[in-house]
């Protein structure tokens, strides 16, 4: 009995050895060092000097960090719930279809959520192009001019958001059409029985019962959103990257353009402390949501 | 009560039927029409890369080309390393996909059918990595890299993408859902732990190994950020990272470059039509939804 205990903790021993290696090595020894770095004036590679509280103190005085808290707030408004509830839509839409149109629409609508972000950076770059890209067709009616979207900052973060939720809401949907797979047949056969217009099915019946997986959405998708990098870095690139800046893309221009390794990490412990928080906050949602 | 009124209920249902018909038509056709404007961009861009650059920059909208022809494909593959960043998404993308989900299944099952000492603490790693953002690591992991002189090298894109919780958690929910009555049966006819894990536990459902291979694998192709900073020489670039560059190289040329990004989005356009279940079984797997 005692062998076989011996054993059994020998076996998992090098079950979990790759793992234990790579995740010691390359999330709690980095995540170690960030918080350390975070104490000191250093550059990205090389020595640095231990400055206490400094980098924190010029943290909560940065204008251009306040700034970056903002534009990501400001983009995860402008993704989460818009995106969150157009993909509610487009899922009630394609759960109703059947057999191969139903797979053919479902995947004109996933399929842009596979896609490199750099191939959607260049799809939409080319369509928003000032002389020559197709949107410019629906924009000049309206605004009466072309717009140079991703230069002109009151259009950068809205078109974004747009190009995101067209990106991303691939998932969404998928979890929305299996929340609405789950909700029994029966309930919708006996609101027909009963004559219930659709708004009423809607409202009565599948709205309170994909509420839990509205709310997983907005979680997943909060916590997605605010790491938000790389189509504002692409789209940023080469203009006043600093109106737009967003939380990651401070670190990255802090580290690898300033060369500031120090305030790099003191950036990327507080994206870091805002995530994490937010995790804990879905965490518990989806607790209460297992509970029930 | 007059005899129309005695119809009037069916006749008022007959009208109603009709007129769900025609909303749910209307529906079905707004659907359609919400679907094509989605797929749009997509379109767009296949057929602008079939457009000659002259044809591109012509005014008015024309949707067909005139002449399709794969001369910005051509010119891709002749000025542009994009040969190379294939085969260097290739081998780093397989093999993250490969020695990631391996690693899952393993301590997966360890942590779900073993007792050991450290496992909760190990589970609690995981959840922890699960909410650590990976962005936030990448000046450190940068530092790393550098300091075991892997920057610009294969191993050195491959390694942090290494880091994903979420293979970990669906393996180890898994195999929690089995039944022990296997577990014992296998045990009983003197199977050892590593052929219970591959002989029994991982055969019972290759669903969703498969699924988890092309969601890493869609991932790791797809991975922008970390590739970008790891490489700086153009000849260990991937395609992900290395299409922007030829887009800079090109200047005012859409059709080369919508043909490179078109090329780049083919490999994980393609895994996902093929293996569309799959890929639906993997994302509401790891949103901890049954499907």
């Amino acid at each position: 009995m005692l062998k076989n205990r011996r054993n059994e903790i020998l076996v998992a021993a090098v079950l979990v050895a790759p793992f234990v290696i790579i995740y010691g090595w390359l999330f709690v020894f980095p995540t170690v060092q960030m918080v350390y770095l975070s104490f000191m004036n250093a550059p990205l590679i090389g020595q640095g000097t231990f400055t206490g509280l400094k980098n924190y103190q010029r943290l909560f005085a940065d204008k251009i960090f306040a700034g970056a808290i903002w534009n990501t707030t400001y983009f995860v408004i402008l993704t989460v719930v818009p995106g969150t509830a157009v993909a509610l839509g487009i899922a009630l839409m394609v759960t109703r279809l059947k057999g191969w149109l139903q797979s053919v629409i479902l995947s004109a609508f996933f399929l842009p959520y596979v896609l490199p972000i750099t191939v959607v950076y260049l799809l939409w770059d080319w369509m928003t192009n000032l002389q020559f890209g197709v949107l410019q067709y629906v924009i000049e009616p309206i605004v009466g001019k072309p717009v140079n979207v991703w230069r002109t900052i009151p259009w950068f973060m809205p078109f974004a958001a747009l190009l995101t939720i067209w990106w991303t809401n691939g998932f969404s949907i998928l979890l929305f059409l299996a929340g609405l797979r789950n909700i029994p047949k029966e309930l919708f056969e006996a609101a027909a029985l009963d004559g219930a217009t659709r708004w009423q099915v809607f409202s009565r019946i599948t709205w309170p019962l994909i509420w839990p997986v509205t709310v997983l959405c907005l979680t997943i998708q909060l916590i997605l959103q605010l790491k938000i990098f790389d189509q504002v870095y692409l789209f940023a690139q080469g203009g006043a990257t600093q109106k737009t800046m967003v939380l990651v893309q401070y670190i990255y221009e802090q580290a690898f353009q300033k060369n500031a390794g120090g305030y790099a990490a003191t950036i990327a412990v507080a994206l870091f402390v805002i995530v994490v928080a937010f995790s804990i906050l879905q965490y518990q949602v989806l607790r209460i949501r297992g509970a029930r | 009560m007059s005899s129309t009124d005695m119809t009037s209920p069916m006749a008022g249902n007959r009208k109603r039927s009709l007129l769900v018909d025609i909303v749910g038509a209307a529906i079905t056709l707004l659907t359609i029409v919400a679907a094509v404007i989605w797929f749009f961009p997509v379109a767009w861009a296949i057929l602008t890369s079939l457009k000659t650059d002259d044809e591109t920059v012509r005014p008015g909208f024309h949707l067909l080309p005139e002449a399709p022809t794969f001369n910005g494909y051509l010119f891709v593959l002749q000025h542009s390393d994009i040969g190379i960043w294939y085969l260097n998404s290739t081998i780093t993308s397989v093999t993250v996909t490969v020695v990631a989900v391996f690693m899952a299944a393993c301590a997966g099952y360890a942590i779900s059918q073993l007792r050991f000492p450290g496992r909760l603490l190990l589970w609690w790693t995981i959840l922890a990595s699960f909410m650590v953002p990976g962005s936030a690591l990448i000046v450190n992991h940068f530092i790393i890299m550098a300091g075991v002189k892997l920057l610009n090298s294969h191993l050195g894109i491959i390694l942090p993408m290494l880091i994903t919780p979420v293979t970990v958690i669906v393996y180890k929910q898994f195999f929690d859902s089995l039944p022990r009555e296997f577990r014992e049966a296998a045990v009983m006819d003197g199977a050892n732990e590593f052929q219970l894990l591959f002989r029994v536990f991982l055969p019972m459902n290759w669903g969703i190994t498969t699924a988890l291979a092309i969601i890493t694998f869609i991932g790791a192709w797809n991975t922008f950020l970390w590739p970008f900073l790891a490489v700086q020489n153009e000849k260990m670039m991937t395609v992900t990272v290395g299409i922007t560059a030829v887009q800079d190289a090109f200047g005012v040329a859409y059709a080369r470059t919508l043909a490179g990004a078109v090329m780049a989005g083919l490999p994980v356009a393609l895994a996902y039509l093929l293996f569309q279940r799959r890929v639906t079984q993997a994302i509401t797997l790891s949103a901890g939804i049954k499907g």
